[in-house]
C-alpha cells in the first residue's frame, strides 16, 4: 500500500485559498483613474503555501489571528477545496475527491474545532456523542461494556461519568471542548487536527489534555497537526513549528531550533510577547506600523509594513522559502541576504 | 464606594432529580477603575458569576440569595427595562462563546449599528463611524471592508475582537471579560489587555477578567478571586497570589503551567478532576484531590479566613506556610 511507504502522512503543495467577498453590485464599481471598473474583491486567506507532516510528529502551527491558519487546517481535511494546489495524504492526492472517495480518509482523520461551542451536537447526550464512535470501534461489545468504555473516556478527559446523559449546553465551555477532544480520540484516528484544542481549557485540565494527547501520540503514532498561539504548549508539544503570517509561511523549524535560534523577524516578534507570571505588566516587541488585511495583499513581503529591517526590496519582492544550515526554512530577505541573522 | 458589590452570591440549577448549588456564597467588592481576576477550573462557575451579575441565567439557573449592587443599587429591585438599560450601557459582558453575542445572519455593521441605536439616538452614518473606531482600536486591519462580513466569514480571533469591539461601543463603566482573549495570538492579546489596562487607568473603567490564564491576570488584575467547585477558596492581592499562593489548589493551578516543566515532559497536573456539582465531596471539596489533606479536610468545610496578606479557605494553611517557608530557608 502506498500508505505505509511514504514518510510524510501529508503533503501541502502550493496550497491557495481565496474567498470571494460578497458585495452588492455598487460597491464592486470602483472609479479609478478616470475610468469606471468593476473590481471583484477576494480574502487572499492561504497563499502558496508548501509544508509536509511527517508520521508520527506533532506540526504545531502559530501565528496571528486571521492569518489563515484554520483555513489551512480545513483545506487539509478537505472541509474546504483550495482554489489552487494539492493537498496528498500518504502520497494520495486527496483534495479533488467526491465525498464518497473521501470518506476512508475521512474515518482517519479527525478535526477539533476551535470554538467548542460548535463543536459538539446540541441534540444529542454527551453518551449519544461518546457511544458511536465506542460502537464502530468495537461492534461486539455488550451495552455495559460500552457504557464502561465511555465512562471511562469522560474520566480520561476529566468530566464526571455521572453527567453522561447531560446535553453539551449545560457544561461549561472548557467541559464541552474536553468532550471534543475525547471524542475525537475515541474514533481511533490516524491524524488530528486540533483547532486551539485547548485555549478554552485551565492550566490544569490543559495539561491533563496535553498529557493525554502527548499518551496518544507515543502509544499509537498519532500525527498532530496542532494549531495553537500558546508557545509554551507548542513548546511541549510540537516537535516542528510553521509560523505563518497574512497566509504566508514565515518559517518552519525544529521545535528546539526555532525557539533557541528564532530567524523571521516575526518569529522574533511573537516570541517576545509570552505573558509571564513574573510580569507585573504587559510586555512584549509591539509591533508598529499599519496591519495589512489580505484583501488587499501587499505585492512584497506580507510583513514589510511592520519589519524593522524591511527595506526596498521587502516592498517590491515576495521573499521565497529558503534553508538555512540549521534546517530551518526561513521566508525572508534579510535572512536571506545576511542582513539579519 | 465600591462600584459593584456581590455579597453571599448563591445560585442554584433545578434539575429534574435534585437542586445543584453552582455558587455557593461569593461575595467581592469593585471600585471603580479596579481591575479583578478570577480564576479557577473549568466548571468552578466563573462564567456563571458573570451570568448572574448581570442577571442572564436562564432556566434551569436562578439566584437563591445574596445580594447585588451596582452603584448603590440592588439590582434585584429593578425592573427589567432598567436591567435592559444597564446592561451594554453601563456593564458590558465579553462573552466566552462570540456567538452570544454575534447574530450569525446580521453583517458586522449591522449588528454594531443596531447596538448603537438601541441605547443612542443617533444616525446610521454616525453610529457606522463609531463602529469604525471601535474596530480598529481592538486591531481590526481594514474595518471598513469588514462591516459587510457576516460573522462566519471571519475568523475565531476576529470574531472575537468584534464582540470586545461591540462592548466597548457603549463606553461602558463595567466591563466583565470572560475569556476574552482564548482565540487570539500572544501579540493580538497583548495589544487588547493594554487597550483594557488603558480603559481601567485613564477612564477608570472597573474590569472582572475571567481566565484561567495566570499570566495574564498576573499582567492585568489587582486583586484575583480563585474559585474551586463554586466557593472562592483563595482572594487577595494579584502579586500575592501569584508570588506566594497559600491554598493547596492555587498552588497546583501554579505548578500545571507548562513554563514550569520541562519541554517534552508530562506536566504537572492536579491529581484527579474537579467534581461534578452533584457530587461534591462533603468537607472541603479538594480534599480527595489535596495531597495535604488530613482528617479534618474529610469532615468539615474550612472557612474563609484572613490569613498571611490573603484570605484562604483551608484548614492546614498554617502548617503548610510553615513548611514552605522552612523549605525556601533550607534553599
Ligand atoms: N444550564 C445548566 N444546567 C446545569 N448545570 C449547568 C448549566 N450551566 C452551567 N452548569 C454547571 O455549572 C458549573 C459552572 O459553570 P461555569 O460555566 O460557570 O464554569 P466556568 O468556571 O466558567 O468554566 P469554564 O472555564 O470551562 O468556562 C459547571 O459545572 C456547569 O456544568
Ligand atoms: N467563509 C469565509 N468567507 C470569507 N472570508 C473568510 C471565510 N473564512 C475565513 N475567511 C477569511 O480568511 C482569513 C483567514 O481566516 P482563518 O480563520 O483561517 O484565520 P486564523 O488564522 O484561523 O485566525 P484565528 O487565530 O483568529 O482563528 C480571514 O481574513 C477571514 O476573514
Ligand atoms: S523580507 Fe524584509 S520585510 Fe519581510 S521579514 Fe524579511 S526583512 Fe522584514
Ligand atoms: S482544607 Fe485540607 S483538603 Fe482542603 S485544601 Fe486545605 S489541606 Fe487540602
Ligand atoms: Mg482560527
Ligand atoms: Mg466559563
Amino acid at each position: 500500500m502506498v500508505d505505509s511507504i511514504a514518510p510524510d502522512l501529508i503533503e501541502v503543495k502550493n496550497l491557495e485559498k481565496r474567498f470571494a467577498l460578497d458585495e452588492g453590485f455598487l460597491e464592486t464599481v470602483k472609479f479609478r483613474g478616470g475610468k469606471i471598473l468593476r473590481e471583484k474583491r477576494e480574502v487572499h486567506a492561504v497563499n502558496n503555501v508548501s509544508l509536509n507532516i511527517v508520521r508520527g510528529e506533532a506540526l504545531c502551527v502559530v501565528g496571528e489571528s486571521g492569518c489563515g491558519k484554520s483555513t489551512l487546517a480545513r483545506l487539509v481535511v478537505g472541509l474546504l477545496k483550495p482554489s489552487a494546489g494539492q493537498v496528498l495524504y500518504g502520497g494520495t492526492r486527496i483534495d479533488n475527491l467526491s465525498a464518497k472517495d473521501m470518506l476512508p480518509y475521512r474515518r482517519k482523520m479527525q478535526m477539533i474545532f476551535q470554538n467548542p461551542y460548535a463543536s459538539l451536537n446540541a441534540r444529542m447526550s454527551i453518551e449519544q456523542a461518546l457511544m458511536e464512535p465506542v460502537k464502530v470501534h468495537n461492534p461486539r461489545l455488550s451495552r455495559a461494556e460500552i457504557f464502561d468504555k465511555v465512562a471511562e473516556v469522560m474520566q480520561a478527559v476529566g468530566v464526571d461519568p455521572s453527567w453522561a446523559k447531560r446535553y453539551p449546553h449545560e457544561f461549561s465551555g472548557g467541559q464541552r471542548q474536553r468532550i471534543a477532544i475525547a471524542r475525537a480520540l475515541t474514533m481511533d484516528p490516524e491524524f488530528v487536527i486540533a483547532d486551539e484544542p485547548i485555549s478554552a481549557l485551565d492550566v490544569s485540565i490543559q495539561a491533563q489534555v496535553l498529557n493525554l494527547m502527548l499518551e496518544a501520540k507515543d502509544q499509537r503514532g498519532l500525527t498532530y497537526l496542532f494549531i495553537t498561539h500558546d508557545l509554551s504548549v507548542v513548546q511541549h508539544f510540537g516537535t516542528r513549528v510553521a509560523v505563518f503570517y497574512l497566509g504566508s509561511l514565515c518559517e518552519l523549524a525544529d521545535t528546539k531550533t526555532l525557539f533557541d535560534t528564532p530567524k523571521h523577524p516575526y518569529t522574533q516578534a511573537l516570541l517576545s510577547a509570552v505573558p509571564k507570571l513574573s510580569d507585573e505588566a504587559p510586555s512584549h516587541i509591539r509591533l508598529k506600523g499599519e496591519i495589512p488585511t489580505p484583501i488587499n495583499l501587499p505585492p512584497g513581503c506580507p510583513f514589510e509594513s511592520r519589519c524593522v529591517h524591511a527595506n526596498a526590496r521587502c516592498l517590491a519582492e515576495h521573499p521565497a522559502p529558503l534553508q538555512k544550515p540549521d534546517g530551518a526554512i526561513v521566508a525572508c530577505h534579510a535572512v536571506e541576504e545576511g542582513r539579519i541573522d | 464606594m465600591s462600584l459593584l458589590s456581590v455579597r453571599d452570591l448563591v445560585v442554584k440549577f433545578a434539575m429534574r432529580h435534585q437542586t445543584l448549588t453552582a455558587l455557593d456564597h461569593i461575595s467581592f467588592e469593585l471600585a471603580q477603575g479596579e481591575r479583578l481576576g478570577i480564576v479557577g477550573e473549568s466548571g468552578a462557575g466563573k462564567s456563571i458569576t458573570g451570568f448572574a451579575i448581570l442577571n442572564l441565567l436562564s432556566q434551569p439557573g436562578f439566584i437563591a440569595g445574596g445580594k447585588i449592587m451596582f452603584d448603590g443599587k440592588d439590582m434585584a429591585a429593578l425592573s427589567s427595562e432598567e436591567i435592559r438599560l444597564i446592561r451594554g450601557d453601563r456593564i458590558a459582558m465579553i462573552f466566552q462563546d462570540p456567538m452570544v453575542t454575534l447574530n450569525p445572519v446580521l453583517t458586522i455593521g449591522e449588528q454594531m449599528v443596531e447596538t448603537l441605536q438601541a441605547h443612542r439616538n443617533i444616525s446610521r452614518s454616525d453610529a457606522e463611524k463609531i463602529a469604525i473606531v471601535k474596530l480598529r482600536e481592538v486591531y481590526i486591519p481594514a474595518p471598513e471592508e469588514r462591516l459587510s462580513q457576516y460573522p462566519h466569514e471571519l475568523s475565531g480571533g476576529m470574531r472575537q475582537r468584534i464582540i470586545i469591539a461591540i462592548a466597548l461601543l457603549l463606553d461602558p463603566q463595567l466591563i466583565i471579560a470572560d475569556e476574552p482573549t482564548t482565540a487570539l495570538d500572544v501579540t493580538i492579546q497583548a495589544d487588547i489587555m493594554e487597550l483594557l489596562l488603558e480603559l481601567c487607568q485613564n477612564n477608570k473603567v472597573s474590569l472582572i477578567l475571567i481566565t484561567h490564564d495566570l499570566g495574564v491576570v498576573s499582567q492585568m488584575t489587582e486583586r484575583t478571586l480563585v474559585m474551586y467547585a463554586g466557593k472562592i477558596i483563595e482572594s487577595g492581592k494579584t502579586r500575592e497570589i501569584v508570588n506566594d499562593p497559600q491554598h493547596p489548589y492555587t498552588q497546583g493551578l501554579i505548578n500545571a503551567l507548562p513554563q514550569q516543566t520541562v519541554a517534552g515532559h508530562r506536566l504537572k497536573q492536579i491529581p484527579g478532576n474537579m467534581p461534578g456539582l452533584g457530587s461534591l465531596p462533603p468537607g472541603c471539596a479538594f480534599h480527595p484531590r489535596c495531597d495535604f489533606a488530613t482528617d479534618i479536610c474529610k469532615k468539615s468545610v474550612p472557612e474563609f479566613v484572613s490569613f498571611a496578606d490573603v484570605k484562604v479557605a483551608c484548614h492546614e494553611v498554617a502548617r503548610l506556610h510553615k513548611t514552605k517557608k522552612a523549605e525556601a530557608k533550607d534553599g
